[in-house]
């Protein structure tokens, strides 16, 4: 399966080139940059790893270019995202945020079902990839 | 206003009878709006032979303290102070139209109800014989009355990172046919819609509890198909599940059942009334649940110039009274909708302050003082092929739901939805990247068709269609007044 969580899911796998140019949008609009990654692509986990802080002064596309290869070397078996986060007031938040890299295989989740009484079912998704680890 | 028998003697403004109402302090040319003051923007059309500031002054009397005497009881208050007063009435030119600047004390008002400020500002004028029409255009919202109102349950941002979804529009379908699925049948277009590419999928507003489908039975079968789809895809997900009844109690009842299901969304229509969606807007903060709201029945009084409430008025109210999406127009759609006027909406809905700008009806300033966004809900005849058109015209921040232009794909539900957020994403890629895609939409949309079989069957089939009609209601531009 192909998680499509992120801004550009469902487009083509981004060339460097491609990223390069959504980075500098963020940089462009003065939101600081962030790299993070995980092996636990959970819907609801809103915390994957950070790879650093922020750059909130960088203002250096290469350098965060140079960040995202360095990231998946490290992780290349995990998921890693980029995000622009802008400090504006009323809006202090994430403005972009799409995946860079992905596992060569995503195992992808498991729906599990507690039927209860009155046709109620409690759903429960479960990544495959933590149950197997 | 009831004819004075000798109108050139002035008589006292205390003498009994009747007296008119711009004598009676309800115009004032000097009077300059306080900081705290509501105020109000009103097109009115005099009756034949009535003077348009008197019209103006009746209008402010009868929406705060006259009546259609003089009443010796008034000077038991200090009636100045709780008199609204009209302090500019201008011409609208080439018409027999006025807008007249009422404005009204903040006392006048009770704190955080919406029923009080409309059955004060809207609750008997309009049926005021001396007008032969009246239209509510704008209200100032002052930021010490803003603050007595809870507002959006969470807002666009918060919405954003519940959902996890940052960047683009969020695409939802309306289930079609919108009557006479059975619960089963109705939770699969929901499935195949989501596992497609779309954010939500949504009841219309007419799908309530019906004998062909009972609301448990269609929650129950909705909330499959999302957590199925979930699974399918990784992303958060919902369907509007519609709690509209025909009590509150009842709304309560499918609220609940909603929530212990996990919807992270649920729906009401304007229809409910005003006190009823500040109840659910209350219990959606309550619950941690979003909540919809389906403009069912605006078009009865916001759509004609000369009479009624204009939507961003209604924008205003829903704001204040807390719905954290409301359907705003599309411009391009099958239903009305002014470019200029659309964006006056949606920047009412969005922003947190707003300069008055006459280009797109905007009569006054407002300061929203912080309050969240609301999401604006752009839904009605609308396809892939527009998307650049929308993204241009609507921005970002918005809903933009497809269900025609999902359900109505020929090779299938979830191939419909591919192609919407296909489009979406392509577009959203072309905008940061700089170029001009309003227009080069049309090749950047061919582009990505050429690698996306789903988008190109959806250009293809509806590349022709569009909605040209005149609006009935576009700004006038006049007598626009910065506060």
């Amino acid at each position: 399966m192909r998680i499509t969580q992120g801004t550009f899911s469902y487009l083509p796998d981004f060339t460097d080139e491609e990223i390069k140019r959504e980075v500098r949008y963020c940089l462009d609009n003065g939101w600081a940059f962030s790299i993070e990654y995980t092996d636990d692509p959970h819907p609801r986990n809103a915390y994957w790893e950070m790879w650093g802080l922020p750059m909130f002064d960088a203002n250096d596309l290469d350098l965060a270019m140079h960040e995202i290869d360095e990231c998946r070397k490290a992780f290349p078996d995990d998921y890693i995202k980029v995000n622009g986060y802008d400090r504006t007031k009323g809006r202090q938040t994430t403005m972009l945020s799409f995946i860079v890299h992905r596992p060569k295989e995503e195992p992808g989740f498991y729906l599990e079902r507690t039927e209860g009484q009155d046709r109620r079912i409690q759903y429960t998704i479960r990544s495959k990839a933590k149950l197997a680890g | 206003m009831a004819s004075n028998n000798n109108p050139a003697k002035k008589k006292s403004r205390w003498a009994a009878g009747i007296t008119p109402y711009a004598e009676m302090g309800y115009y004032d040319a000097d009077y300059e709006p306080k900081d705290t003051d509501i105020l109000c923007a009103f097109r009115l059309v005099p009756q034949p032979g009535v003077e348009p500031i008197e019209a103006s002054a009746a209008v402010a009397g009868e929406s705060s303290t006259a009546t259609w005497t003089v009443v010796w009881t008034d000077r038991l208050t200090p009636y100045e102070h709780y008199q609204a007063k009209c302090y500019r009435v201008d011409p609208v030119p080439g018409t027999d139209q006025y807008i007249a600047y009422i404005a009204y004390d903040i006392d006048l008002f009770e704190e955080g109800s919406i029923a009080n400020l409309t059955s004060s500002i809207i609750g008997n004028v309009f049926g005021f014989k001396a007008l032969k029409s009246l239209r509510l255009e704008d209200m100032r919202i002052p930021p010490h009355y803003v603050k007595t109102f809870q507002g959006p349950p969470h807002g666009i941002v918060m919405e954003r990172e519940y959902l996890n979804k940052f960047g683009r529009p969020l695409l939802g379908a309306t289930v079609k046919p919108k009557l006479g699925l059975s619960a089963r049948n109705y939770g699969r277009v929901v499935y195949e819609a989501l596992r497609g590419g779309l954010d939500f999928t949504k009841d219309d507003e007419n799908i309530n509890s019906q004998p062909f489908m009972r609301w448990r039975d269609r929650y129950l079968f909705c909330m499959e198909a999302v957590n199925r789809a979930m699974a399918a895809t990784g992303e958060i997900l919902g369907h509007y599940l519609n709690v509209t009844a025909a009590t509150m109690e009842e709304m309560y009842e499918r609220a609940d059942f909603a929530k212990e299901l996990g919807s992270v969304i649920v729906m009401i229509d304007l229809t409910i009334g005003y006190t009823a969606i500040q109840s659910m807007s209350k219990w959606a903060r309550r619950n941690g649940v979003i909540l919809h709201l389906h403009r069912a029945g605006h078009g009865t009084y916001t759509r004609q110039k000369t009479h009624g409430v204009n939507f961003r008025v209604i924008a205003k109210w829903m704001r204040l009274a807390g719905v954290d999406h409301i359907h705003a127009g599309t411009a391009v759609g099958k239903l009305e909708g002014d470019p200029n006027a659309i964006r006056g909406y949606y920047n009412t809905l969005r922003a947190n302050t707003l300069e008055a700008d006459p280009s797109q009806g905007l009569y006054f300033a407002q300061d929203w003082a912080s309050m969240p966004a609301v999401m604006p809900v752009a839904s009605g005849g609308i396809h892939a092929g527009q998307m650049h058109q929308l993204l241009h015209l609507l921005g970002e921040d918005v809903v933009l739901q497809f269900g025609g232009g999902t359900i109505g794909h020929p090779d299938g539900i979830a191939q419909g939805a591919t192609a919407n957020r296909v489009a979406t994403e392509v577009m959203i890629q072309a905008r940061n990247e700089g170029r001009d895609f309003l227009n080069q939409g049309p090749e950047i949309l061919a582009k990505a068709a050429r690698w996306s079989p789903e988008l190109r069957t959806a250009l293809e089939i509806w590349k022709d269609v569009s909605f040209n009609y005149e609006s009935t209601d576009v700004p006038d531009a006049v007598g626009t007044l910065t506060v």
